[in-house]
C-alpha cells in the first residue's frame, strides 16, 4: 500500500472545487425572473425593518402629529362638522352672582396667558393618513414591519431548529426514541392549534418574546413530520452505510450526511412558517394575545382599525393590510423559486 | 415491412443558457427494419439511445423531445400521427413491456381490471367477457391459477409473476408488435429464463414481431433474430443473429462480445471496450488466472452466523423471519470468496451482517483472532477499518453534497489516518490515480462522474482505511459490460497488489466465475453448496445449483441455431 501511495504522491497541485450544489441552485434562483423580483421585495424590506430597529425611519411613530383620525392627504381633510346639539338661541344667562369660583376666572386667565404652551398645530392631513391619536400611520406601518417581520422570522428558526432536532432524531433512530416523539407529536396535535396557542398565550403572557415562543413552540410539528420522513428515508441509503461501513458516529452520519442532503425541505418549510407566522402574529395581536400595548404591529394595527372602520377611517386597515399583502407575497414568491432551484428533480427542466 | 425506422434524430431539449436553447442529441440518424414475425434486438449500453429510440416508436418520450426522420408502420408515418392516432396503435397495434414490471402497474387496481381495460377500450368488449378474456390471458403466460390472481392486486405477485401480467396485458389486444425494453433486467437468471422462454413460445403462436431492448448479449443472442448494435446514438453494426454472433463485422460489437464474462475457463482479465477498439491487446488478457496460494493465512472465519428480523403480527405477537441462518466460511487472505443466490436469498444481509451494519442474531465471525460480534466502542471502531464494503448502486453510495475530496477524507479523519490535512490530501490523490481517475476528480462532486467512475471513488474510499477485508456486495451489477470489466479488472490488480481478500456477492454467475476462488450458494438464508468456483461450475452437487447455472444466458450458439 506504502509503495503504491509513494509512487503516486508527488503531484499534488491546487485542484479548484467545482460548482457545488448551492452555487448551482443559486443559478437556477437566477434564472427565474418572478423570483428574483420577489428577493428584490423581501430585500429591501429587511432593509427597512434594520432601518427601523436603528431608529432611522419611523422613531417617532407614536407621536400625535395629526389631528385625531386625519384623513391621507391625498383625500383630503375631513369635512368640520357642525355640533350636533343646535346652539342657544337667545343671550346668554349671567351666572356670576351664583358661581362661587367667578372672582377667580380672570386670574386664571391672566395665570394661563402667562405660560407657554408648545403644543404644535396639529395637521389637518397625514400622507396615509393618522389613528385615532393622530399617529402617522404610514410611520406605525414601519415600525409594524420591524415586530412582525421579527416575530416572523425568529418563531420559524425556533419552529425549523425544533423540529429539524426532534425530526431527524426520531427518523434516525426510530424505535423507542421514534416512538416517543412520535407521541409527544401526537399530543401536541390532538389539542386544537388556537387552543394550545391561547394556553401558551396564559402561561407567558404578552410581549415580543412571549410571542415567538408561542409560535416556535406550537409550530414546530409540521416541520418535525416532514424532516422525520426525509431522515427515515435517508437512514437506510447507502452512502449512509457507507459512512457508518467507515465508522462516522450516529451524529456525524445525521447532521454531516444526511442534513445537508434534506437542508431543502427545511430551508423551504423554514421560509414557509416566516410566512404563517406572520400571519399567526397578526392574529394573535388581533385577539389581544401579541405583542404589548406600548408597541405596534400589523396585528394591534388591524385590531384597532376594527372599531375606526365604522366610522370610516379606512387608511389603517389599509396601510397594515398593504404593507402585509405585499411582503407575505412576495416571501411566498421566493419561497416558491427556492423550491424550484433547490429540487434537483426538476434540473432540466425549464 | 411491419416496422420501418428511417434516419431518426432525437434531441432533448435542456434548458436556456445565455439565451440560447441548448439540445442534447440521443439518437443520431438510426434506420433499421422489424420485418413481421420477427425479433429484432437493439443492443448497447447505457446512453447509447435503443430506449429513446424504441419509446419513440409510440412517442413515449419526456415533453422535452424532439424527433425528425420516419417511422413507417403499415403504411403511416407514425412521427407524423396525431395523438388521437397514436392513442388508437398503442396497445392495440403496438405494445409495450419495461423493465420494472412493479412500477409499471397501477397498485390500486387488480390484475383482472388492469388486463381488462384495453380489451373494453379497444376492442369494445364487455366487462364479463373482458374478465373471461383476461384469464385466459394469465392462463397462457403460465401464470398458475388464472382465476384467483384476476382479483390480486400487484403487490401479492412476485416479480416474474407482474413480468407475466405485463406481458399479459400487452397481448390482450393480439398487437402485431411487442416493445420490450429491458424485460428481464430487474429478475433473477432463473425468472429471466422463464420469461424469455414465455416471449419467445408467444411469439410463435400468435405470430407478431418483437423489438427486443437490452444490454445483455448473452439474452440477445438467445432470442433474437436480428440484431441492431448501438453506440453513443449511432447504429454500429446490424445483421442476422448468426452473422452478428458468428462474424462481427464492427470493432464495437467484437469488443462487446469479448468483453463479457464467460462461464467456462475465465481468463486472468477481461477484455475492455476502448482497448479493443484502439487495436491494443492488453498482454494479459490472453493468460489463464494464476493459482493462489492455497495455504494463505486465514484472515476472516465465520461460524453459524445467523440473523432474523421480527415481523410484528397482531396486536402483540411477532413472527420470526430467518434472513441469514448457520453461514459458515473461511477466507484466505489475497482470495475471493463468492456468494451467489436469487433475490432473497440472504446475500446481503450476510454482508451486511459480518460488518455489523445489522447486528446479528447469533453466531462468530473471527477476524485476526477476535470475534467481531463481541467487540465495543474503540476496539469496533478500529477493527470497522479493517473490513470495508462496497454498495452496489454507485449513484446511492456517495454522499451527493459532498466533493469527491471530502469523501474521501472523512474516513481517514475518523481514524485519524496521516497526520495532517496535506498528508491526508496527498494519499487521497494517490488512491484517485491508483483507480484510475485524474487528480482533478478530488474537488468535483458525484454526479459529475459516470457509475462506473463513482464506483471507482467508492472503492477508492474504502482503500483510505487500508483493510483487508473488502465486501463487494453486488458491486458491478449496476455497470454497464465495457465497465464492469475494467471495475473488474481493477478489483483483480488491487486485489494482486495489496493482498485483499474479498467477499464478492453476485446473482451473476459469469462474473462470480471470474473473481471468485471459492463459491457459496445460498438459497432461503442457507449455504445449500459450497465449493471451488471451477469445481461449482463443472459438477455441481445441489439441484438449486444446477437450475441457477443452466438459466445463465449463454448467447447465441452454432448449434442451436
Amino acid at each position: 500500500m506504502s509503495a503504491v501511495l509513494a509512487s503516486s504522491a508527488s503531484a499534488a497541485p491546487a485542484v479548484a472545487r467545482s460548482e457545488g450544489v448551492w452555487s448551482l441552485a443559486w443559478r437556477r434562483f437566477r434564472a427565474d425572473r418572478v423570483g428574483v423580483a420577489s428577493l428584490v421585495v423581501v430585500a429591501l424590506f429587511v432593509l427597512l425593518v434594520i432601518a427601523a430597529a436603528l431608529g432611522l425611519v419611523a422613531r417617532d411613530w407614536q407621536r400625535e402629529v395629526g389631528v385625531p383620525s386625519a384623513p391621507p392627504t391625498f383625500v383630503g381633510p375631513a369635512p368640520k362638522v357642525e355640533s350636533v346639539i343646535a346652539a342657544p338661541s337667545g343671550p346668554l344667562v349671567d351666572l356670576s352672582d351664583v358661581d362661587p369660583l367667578a372672582p377667580k376666572y380672570r386670574e386664571w386667565a391672566e395665570r394661563a396667558a402667562q405660560l407657554a404652551t408648545t403644543e404644535a398645530p396639529r395637521r389637518d392631513t397625514l400622507p396615509f393618513g393618522g389613528d385615532r391619536l393622530g399617529r402617522d400611520v404610514l410611520a406605525k406601518a414601519v415600525k409594524g414591519s420591524e415586530i412582525s417581520i421579527l416575530v416572523g422570522v425568529t418563531a420559524a428558526l425556533l419552529a425549523t431548529l425544533i423540529g429539524t432536532v426532534l425530526g431527524a432524531l426520531g427518523g434516525f433512530f426510530g424505535g423507542r426514541v421514534g416512538d416517543f416523539l412520535e407521541w409527544v407529536y401526537n399530543v401536541f396535535t390532538s389539542i386544537p392549534g388556537i387552543l394550545l396557542v391561547f394556553a401558551f398565550a396564559a402561561v407567558t403572557g404578552r410581549g415580543v418574546t412571549s410571542v415567538v415562543l408561542i409560535l416556535g413552540l406550537t409550530g414546530w410539528t409540521g416541520i418535525y413530520r416532514l424532516v422525520r420522513a426525509e431522515f427515515i428515508k435517508h437512514a437506510v441509503r447507502e452512502y449512509v452505510r457507507s459512512a457508518e461501513a467507515i465508522g462516522a458516529s450516529a451524529a456525524s452520519r445525521m447532521f454531516r450526511h444526511i442534513l445537508p442532503n434534506v437542508s431543502h425541505v427545511v430551508l423551504v418549510q423554514l421560509s414557509i412558517h416566516v410566512v404563517g407566522f406572520i400571519k399567526a402574529e397578526v392574529i394573535l395581536s388581533y385577539l389581544g394575545l401579541g405583542v404589548s400595548v406600548d408597541q405596534v404591529s400589523w396585528g394591534t394595527m388591524l385590531a384597532e382599525a376594527q372599531s375606526e372602520l365604522i366610522l370610516g377611517h379606512w387608511w389603517q386597515l389599509a396601510a397594515a393590510t398593504a404593507f402585509m399583502a405585499v411582503f407575505v407575497t412576495a416571501f411566498s414568491l421566493m419561497t416558491d423559486a427556492l423550491r424550484d432551484a433547490l429540487d434537483p428533480k426538476l434540473r432540466g427542466l425549464e | 415491412m411491419l416496422l420501418s425506422i428511417q434516419d431518426l434524430r432525437v434531441r432533448f431539449r435542456l434548458g436556456r443558457e445565455r439565451g440560447l436553447v441548448q439540445w442534447t442529441e440521443a439518437v443520431k440518424g438510426v434506420s433499421f427494419d422489424v420485418p413481421e414475425n420477427t425479433t429484432v434486438a437493439l443492443v448497447g449500453e447505457s446512453g447509447s439511445g435503443k430506449s429513446v429510440t424504441a419509446m419513440s416508436v409510440l412517442n413515449l418520450l419526456p415533453d422535452n423531445a424532439e424527433r425528425s426522420g420516419r417511422i413507417d408502420f403499415g403504411g403511416r408515418d407514425l412521427l407524423r400521427a396525431g395523438l388521437a392516432e397514436l392513442q388508437s396503435v398503442r396497445g392495440r397495434e403496438i405494445a409495450c413491456v419495461f423493465q420494472d414490471p412493479m412500477s409499471s402497474l397501477n397498485p390500486v387496481f387488480s390484475v383482472g381490471e388492469q388486463i381488462a381495460e384495453p380489451l373494453v377500450r379497444h376492442l369494445g368488449l364487455r366487462r364479463r367477457d373482458a374478465l373471461r378474456k383476461a384469464e385466459a390471458l394469465l392462463a397462457e403466460v403460465g401464470l398458475p391459477e388464472p382465476r384467483r390472481r384476476l382479483a390480486a392486486y400487484p403487490h401479492e405477485l412476485s416479480g416474474g409473476q407482474q413480468q407475466r401480467v405485463m406481458i399479459a396485458m400487452a397481448l390482450a389486444c393480439e398487437s402485431k408488435l411487442l416493445i420490450a425494453d429491458e424485460p428481464t433486467t430487474a429478475l433473477d437468471v432463473t425468472i429471466q429464463r422463464q420469461i424469455l422462454e414465455l416471449l419467445a413460445r408467444l411469439k410463435e403462436r400468435h405470430r407478431m414481431s418483437l423489438l427486443f431492448i437490452s444490454h445483455d448479449l448473452g439474452v440477445v443472442g438467445e432470442i433474437a433474430d436480428r440484431v441492431v448494435v448501438m453506440r453513443h446514438g449511432v447504429v454500429r453494426e446490424q445483421g442476422p443473429v448468426e452473422r452478428i454472433f458468428g462474424a462481427p463485422q464492427d470493432a464495437y460489437t467484437r469488443a462487446l462480445l469479448a468483453c463479457r464474462p464467460r462461464l467456462d475457463d475465465p481468463p486472468a482479465r477481461l477484455a475492455v471496450i476502448d482497448d479493443h477498439l484502439e487495436g491494443r491487446a492488453d498482454a494479459r488478457a490472453g493468460a489463464t488466472a494464476a493459482a493462489k496460494d492455497p495455504q494463505a493465512p486465514v484472515v476472516l472465519q465465520v461460524r453459524s452466523l445467523a440473523k432474523s428480523f421480527r415481523i410484528r403480527q397482531g396486536l402483540f405477537g411477532g413472527r420470526e423471519f430467518k434472513a441469514v441462518e448457520g453461514v459458515d466460511f473461511e477466507l484466505r487472505r489475497g482470495h475471493t470468496l463468492g456468494v451467489v443466490g436469487e433475490s432473497g436469498s440472504g446475500k446481503t444481509t450476510m454482508g451486511l451482517t459480518l460488518l455489523r451494519l445489522h447486528e446479528p442474531t447469533s453466531g462468530e465471525v473471527i477476524f485476526d483472532g477476535r470475534d467481531l460480534l463481541k467487540l465495543s466502542g474503540p476496539e469496533r471502531q478500529a477493527m470497522r477499518r479493517r473490513i470495508q464494503i462496497v454498495f452496489q448502486n454507485p449513484y446511492a453510495s456517495l454522499n451527493p453534497r459532498f466533493t469527491v475530496g471530502q469523501t474521501l477524507l472523512e474516513p481517514m479523519q475518523i481514524h485519524g489516518i496521516g497526520g495532517t490535512t496535506a498528508e491526508r490530501e496527498q494519499r487521497a490523490r494517490g488512491l484517485l490515480q491508483r483507480v484510475g481517475l485524474e487528480a482533478a476528480a478530488f474537488g468535483r462532486y458525484p454526479h459529475e462522474f459516470s457509475g462506473g467512475q463513482r464506483q471507482r471513488i467508492a472503492i477508492a474510499r474504502c482503500l483510505t482505511l487500508q483493510p483487508e477485508v473488502l465486501i463487494l456486495d453486488e458491486a458491478v451489477s449496476a455497470l454497464d459490460v465495457s465497465v464492469q470489466a475494467q471495475v473488474l479488472n481493477l478489483l483483480k490488480d488491487l486485489q494482486d497488489e495489496l493482498g485483499l481478500s474479498y467477499v464478492f456477492i453476485s446473482h451473476d454467475l459469469a462474473v462470480v466465475r471470474f473473481m471468485a476462488d471459492e463459491v457459496l450458494v445460498m438459497k432461503d438464508g442457507r449455504v445449500v453448496e459450497r465449493a471451488r468456483a471451477p469445481d461449482l461450475l463443472a459438477a455441481p452437487r445441489e439441484e438449486y445449483t444446477r437450475r441457477l447455472i443452466g438459466a445463465v444466458p449463454r448467447g447465441w450458439r452454432p448449434a442451436a441455431a
